[in-house]
């Protein structure tokens, strides 16, 4: 119960912040939708991090180290580290250039310009919104997983089918409503002063769980002793990871480049010097939030409560292994802080996501094809809620059917994004690419992802290999190949058009 | 510089497959797994190497080139 209340309390919190962001909302469609780019090299750093690191990097490295040990950190983590900072030093200060010269708010605009080409916009926004949302589905599942774990035999009456639990449908539909409410006050201002505070709370409150699980196991080098006696096969990679399977691992984290909700993140930025920061520091805060939970996830295959039953057991439901850890092995008051930190990781991504669809619908299909002197700045933001509503709605829907493992579907949703990252990177840095070959590559990449993703029970059998290799180097060597053998076989593009995005001098 | 950075970040994706410490069960400082520590220390490497891009081989054009007059979409 108190568990409960303090995991309200932080809810209470957001809201109020929510109304307070509301206040400098300046009531423009600019502001609602890139915070009128005048965010700084701090909270953008916050933002972008707190928006990277989802229910995905707590509950489902944790979950996934549980299963297969510490070589998680590696395909993901240390990957991420040098693949993300390199995305926004390469990619991510172009695009906003771009955004801030020629007055982009979304990817489409963008590629429609870039390509001279309406049909890449109608092509990318499905596909954009159909991968947006597995997304948005890892924090679901995994706000619903940690809560459930957290306040189990809190409420052994009121919630008797879930042992007592907050059931996941109950979490899951308050926190889509407290996202809401504040993104709809304060719009991407709202999710970035939202995602800052988040982030450092999610960060701080993260560490002290470390700190006193540990405790509570004995200590630091106890609990790693009890793992080297119960199940050392997790403390390496042996033969739980192939070398070709962690290597293809480094496909994944170049999805960051085509993240819409990053896109828009990046728009936000005052100046080009604004990245810096974020390009230095996010390796290591990447460091500081996984080492901790993938550690956490191994102690757990091992640790023992008092009467000698497991902390976890081997059959526990995935992605609740760390609620179960927090839940059973930390005071209810304690309990209720570590699940708000969950959840603040889990909401900075949410609320970003939703803003961005919100504005592509708006942008991308609205004014776009009904006219941009249609519709006044109110009725456009009104418009974007309206989207994001039906959205979450449809979100919802979808994580009330048979539960997914966090990470899988997380993967699934990231090799998608991966797989659009030749277009990106080729519109930046090759002059000869077509608009035939950016359709192509889309066209392609799609095929491809959604024949394997299907294969695999759309994420129900988790990312089986194929061949050794992740399935995104198949969707990304054959998006690639795809861009490059279409634009060499088409015309050239305008001389006009690429020397206003790549010029010579 | 800027192409000392980019060989010095495909070393560092090079030295990204750890095969020497793939089957090492060694507890570092007695409780953190040494393909851990080894990843760890890859992260703030990341980090330092981002770091040197941004002083020394940072793209001063681009803010010109946001700057520049709005051609206006089309």
């Amino acid at each position: 119960m108190i568990s409960v209340l303090v995991m309200l309390g932080y809810l209470g919190l957001l809201i109020a912040l929510g109304v307070w962001s509301g206040r400098a909302f300046r009531g423009t469609a600019a502001d609602y939708f890139v915070a009128s780019q005048s965010i700084g090299a701090f909270i953008l750093l916050m933002s972008v991090f707190g928006t990277t690191m989802t229910a995905f990097a707590l509950v489902g490295s944790t979950s996934e180290a549980f299963r297969s040990g510490i070589g998680v950190y590696g395909m993901m983590a240390s990957w991420s580290g040098l693949i993300h900072a390199a995305v926004f030093f390469l990619v991510g200060i172009k695009l906003w250039s771009f955004g801030k010269r020629y007055g982009y708010v979304t990817q489409c605009q963008y590629f429609r310009d870039r390509f001279e080409s309406d049909l890449i916009g109608l092509l990318l926004f499905p596909i954009l919104v159909a991968l947006v949302i597995p997304y948005l589905l890892t924090g679901l599942l995994g706000a619903g997983s940690v809560v459930n774990a957290i306040t189990s035999g809190a409420f052994p009456e009121v919630f008797a089918s879930t042992r007592g639990g907050v059931p996941p449908w109950l979490t899951s539909l308050v926190i889509c409503g407290v996202v809401l409410f504040y993104i709809f006050f304060g719009g991407l201002r709202g999710a970035a002063w939202a995602n800052t505070f988040q982030t450092l709370v999610f960060m701080i409150i993260g560490l002290i769980t470390f700190l006193v699980i540990a405790d509570r196991l004995g200590g630091v080098p106890a609990a790693s002793a009890a793992v080297a006696e119960r199940r050392p096969e997790l403390l390496d990679r042996g033969q739980e990871i192939h070398p070709l399977h962690f290597f293809t691992y480094g496909f994944v984290p170049l999805s960051v480049g085509m993240f819409p909700h990053l896109f828009q993140h990046w728009l936000t930025a005052r100046s080009a010097k604004t990245f810096r920061l974020t390009v230095i520091a996010h390796p290591i805060f990447i460091m500081i939030v996984w080492a901790p939970c993938v550690l956490l996830g191994v102690w757990a295959s091992s640790a023992l409560m008092p009467d000698g039953s497991p902390v976890v057991p081997p059959d526990a439901r995935a992605n609740s292994e760390l609620g179960m850890m927090i839940g059973k092995l930390t005071n209810p008051a304690l309990s209720g802080f570590l699940g708000a930190g969950v959840l603040a990781a889990i909401m900075s991504s949410l609320d970003s996501q939703f803003v961005c669809l919100g504005t592509m619908f708006t942008n991308d299909v609205v004014t776009h094809y009904f006219g941009e002197r249609r519709f006044t700045d109110r009725q456009r933001v009104l418009l974007a809620r309206g989207f994001i509503v039906a959205i979450v709605i449809l979100t919802y829907g979808l994580s009330l059917a048979e539960p997914r493992r966090v990470f899988s579907l997380g993967v699934w949703c990231f090799s998608g994004f991966a797989s659009l990252f030749p277009l990106v990177f080729a519109s930046i840095y090759w002059r000869r690419v077509t608009k035939a070959g950016a359709i192509a590559s889309i066209v392609v990449a799609a095929a491809v992802w959604f024949f394997l993703f299907a294969r695999a029970g759309f994420g129900a059998e988790g990312e089986p290999l194929v061949l050794g290799l992740m399935p995104v180097t198949f969707i990304f060597g054959a998006a690639a190949a795809a861009l490059v053998i279409v634009s060499l076989l088409t015309r050239p593009p305008a001389a006009a058009t690429v020397e206003k995005y790549l010029p010579l001098s | 510089m800027r192409k000392v950075i980019y060989l010095a970040a495909a070393l560092l994706a090079a030295l990204h497959q750890d095969f020497w410490f793939w089957d090492d069960r060694r507890l570092l400082f007695g409780f953190l797994p040494i393909g851990l520590a080894y990843h760890m220390a890859y992260s703030v490497a990341a980090g330092a190497l981002w770091a040197l891009a941004v002083v020394f081989a940072w793209p001063t054009h681009v803010e010109d080139f946001a700057a520049g007059p709005e051609d206006g979409r089309s």
